[in-house]
């Protein structure tokens, strides 16, 4: 694929990777977040990682529009020659008590798909979901890949409030929320762990790039793990997944 | 070392600590948040000796009374929100005096929507994920994450004292009163609009409506209208990029947007610019002029040299 540039102003760039939502576009979107990362190029600020596109913000006056696009095209066709170069992805573990009371719509996604709630925890926890980008409010990832056998319409009534940690289903869509906020997201289940925590150093646990895998537990852990995790005593569980050369 | 400096009195309509913004972290979903008006912000800084990002305070067109606790040297740089000492006016874009029982306070705006009041020193604030910025929806940095609200006390940085009278060049005050006329760069999503809009959009009088703020400022005017959709698969917002959702009205993103989203966009307002229309008040007319990258970037390095200058100078005044 050949990347298109536009200019976003006089200070942001905007990398044109695809047309369509796919892996193989995020790995190639990561790859070059990577390489932004570990080899930063002078005068790039920080950039913005989404579905199809990259964004840099930069300051002009150390480097310009034009100067930032040949750069940006001489690394991507050095990293396409350097097969496999994505690094490894992690996956996040995130311990999830499916049901109860904040996953009190885990019987609508499952009548409405006509399974059984077992069905239901055992399908959304057995594959990884990619995170494709994050936004809308801090540390809230956009995930990709939820089985259409679990797709549920949003609720017509949205919650005024939901609880952090919370896990919902929109459509074919999955994810967690990561503050109290409201929302129309069907919700099966809670995870204990914090995916934002503002008096952290590295306040998001997150990354675009890495996955996510729901591990269902008991009432019993849950509780356990909450109070770890408001102890501070909690780390989260990663399992390394190898690259995939783009 | 700290020192309480100011005692919030009345809060004024919005007023909020600010810096230059809080970057690196757009990529998690945090927004950059930082004062809607940064020329403004540093010239305050430089003014009473300051390095250009530190935080100040925002205010919004009707501004605070504060109760001064302490000596400090102060400056007022941005909108003409008619600031007054002890019921005295105080000249805005220059340093000046003040001592234990003075109490600042707004009137009515003259120019501008929006000023930024420093103190030597700077505020003694907790710096979140690397800026003192409020982000009012998270709820962090600033004032315990929110609006400054009354029988709030600040406090100040050291003992530091700068220079009184020190005043910026007349022609380096920007004139809020003007006609705005904002400069752009069209694109990105130039494809997703039908191919008079981009002319409407440039040949045309937009308005700013009331339902403007810190997020972004929605505009009235002739409607653009889009090919076919105005979704587009969500990617990141520009500080001053202007969205066009089905309505066809457009709306301009300032300092505390979202960090991501869905709607495409027809253009994106150059950083020298953002300045002028971070000062525009509701009921204000903006007409949009297309410039090119280069153009732009040539205009912001002169820009910048100039900030480089001060804040040389601004240095050698502090003690």
């Amino acid at each position: 694929m050949k990347l298109t540039y536009h200019a976003l102003g006089d200070t942001g760039m905007q990398i044109v990777f695809g047309s369509e939502i796919s892996e193989q576009t995020n790995q190639s979107i990561r790859m070059v977040a990577d390489e932004l990362k570990q080899h930063p190029i002078e005068g790039v600020v920080e950039w913005v990682p989404a579905y199809t596109t990259l964004t840099l913000y930069y300051q002009p006056s150390v480097v310009t529009y034009d100067e930032l696009q040949a750069k940006i095209t001489d690394l991507y066709e050095v990293l396409q020659e350097q097969k496999g170069s994505v690094s490894d992805s992690l996956a996040f573990l995130l311990p999830t008590y499916y049901g109860g009371e904040t996953g009190e719509d885990l019987s609508v996604v499952a009548e409405q798909n006509g399974l059984s709630e077992e069905d239901v925890v055992h399908i959304h926890s057995s594959q990884d979901y990619l995170i494709y980008m994050m936004g809308f409010v801090p540390g809230f990832p956009y995930l990709g890949g939820m089985s259409e056998k679990i797709a549920t319409p949003r609720r017509g009534d949205p919650r005024p409030e939901i609880a952090p940690g919370s896990v919902g289903i929109a459509g074919s869509q999955t994810g967690v929320y990561p503050l109290k906020s409201p929302g129309g997201w069907q919700l099966i289940g809670q995870t204990p762990v914090k995916l934002y925590d503002p008096d952290k150093e590295q306040p998001i646990l997150l990354e675009s790039g890495s996955y996510i895998r729901f591990v269902p537990i008991s009432k019993q852990e849950f509780d356990e793990i909450e109070s770890a995790v408001e102890r501070g005593e909690y780390t989260v569980q990663t399992e390394e997944k190898k690259g995939v050369p783009s | 070392m700290s020192n309480p400096v100011f005692k919030i009195v009345k809060p004024g309509l919005l007023t909020t600590i600010q810096d230059e913004g809080r970057f690196g972290y757009q990529q998690y979903g945090i927004v950059a948040s930082g004062a809607m008006d940064p020329y403004a912000l540093k010239m305050a800084n430089f003014l009473v000796g300051n390095e250009g990002h530190e935080a100040a305070i925002e205010v919004t067109v009707m501004g605070p009374e504060i109760e001064v606790l302490g000596e400090a040297t102060l400056a007022i740089c941005g909108g003409d929100l008619s600031p007054k000492l002890n019921g005295e006016k105080v000249p805005t874009w220059k340093s000046f005096d003040v001592k234990e029982g003075d109490r600042l306070q707004f009137g009515q705006p003259v120019q501008g929507a929006r000023a930024y009041i420093s103190v030597a020193g700077g505020f003694d604030l907790p710096v979140v994920m690397g800026s003192k910025s409020t982000y009012l929806k998270a709820e962090i940095g600033g004032y315990e994450g929110r609006a400054l609200a009354k029988g709030d006390v600040l406090s100040k940085i050291g003992n530091q004292k700068a220079v009184t009278g020190r005043a910026l060049h007349h022609d380096e005050i920007p004139d809020y009163t003007r006609d705005m006329e904002i400069r752009v760069v069209p694109g990105p999503h130039l494809d997703a609009f039908t191919e008079s809009s981009l002319d409407t959009f440039l040949s045309s009088e937009y308005a700013v409506t009331p339902q403007s703020d810190r997020m972004g400022f929605r505009l009235k005017g002739p409607k653009l209208e889009h090919e076919t959709s105005a979704d587009i698969i969500s990617e990141a917002i520009p500080l001053g990029g202007i969205q066009v959702p089905a309505s066809g009205d457009p709306i301009i993103l300032m300092a505390e947007r979202q960090t991501t989203g869905g709607y495409t966009r027809i253009a994106t307002v150059i950083s020298s610019d953002i300045p002028y229309l971070a000062q525009a008040m509701p009921g204000s007319h903006i007409r949009f002029r297309e410039v090119t990258v280069e153009e732009a970037q040539q205009l912001s390095n002169e820009k910048e040299r100039f900030i480089r200058t001060l804040e040389k100078v601004s240095r050698v005044g502090r003690t």
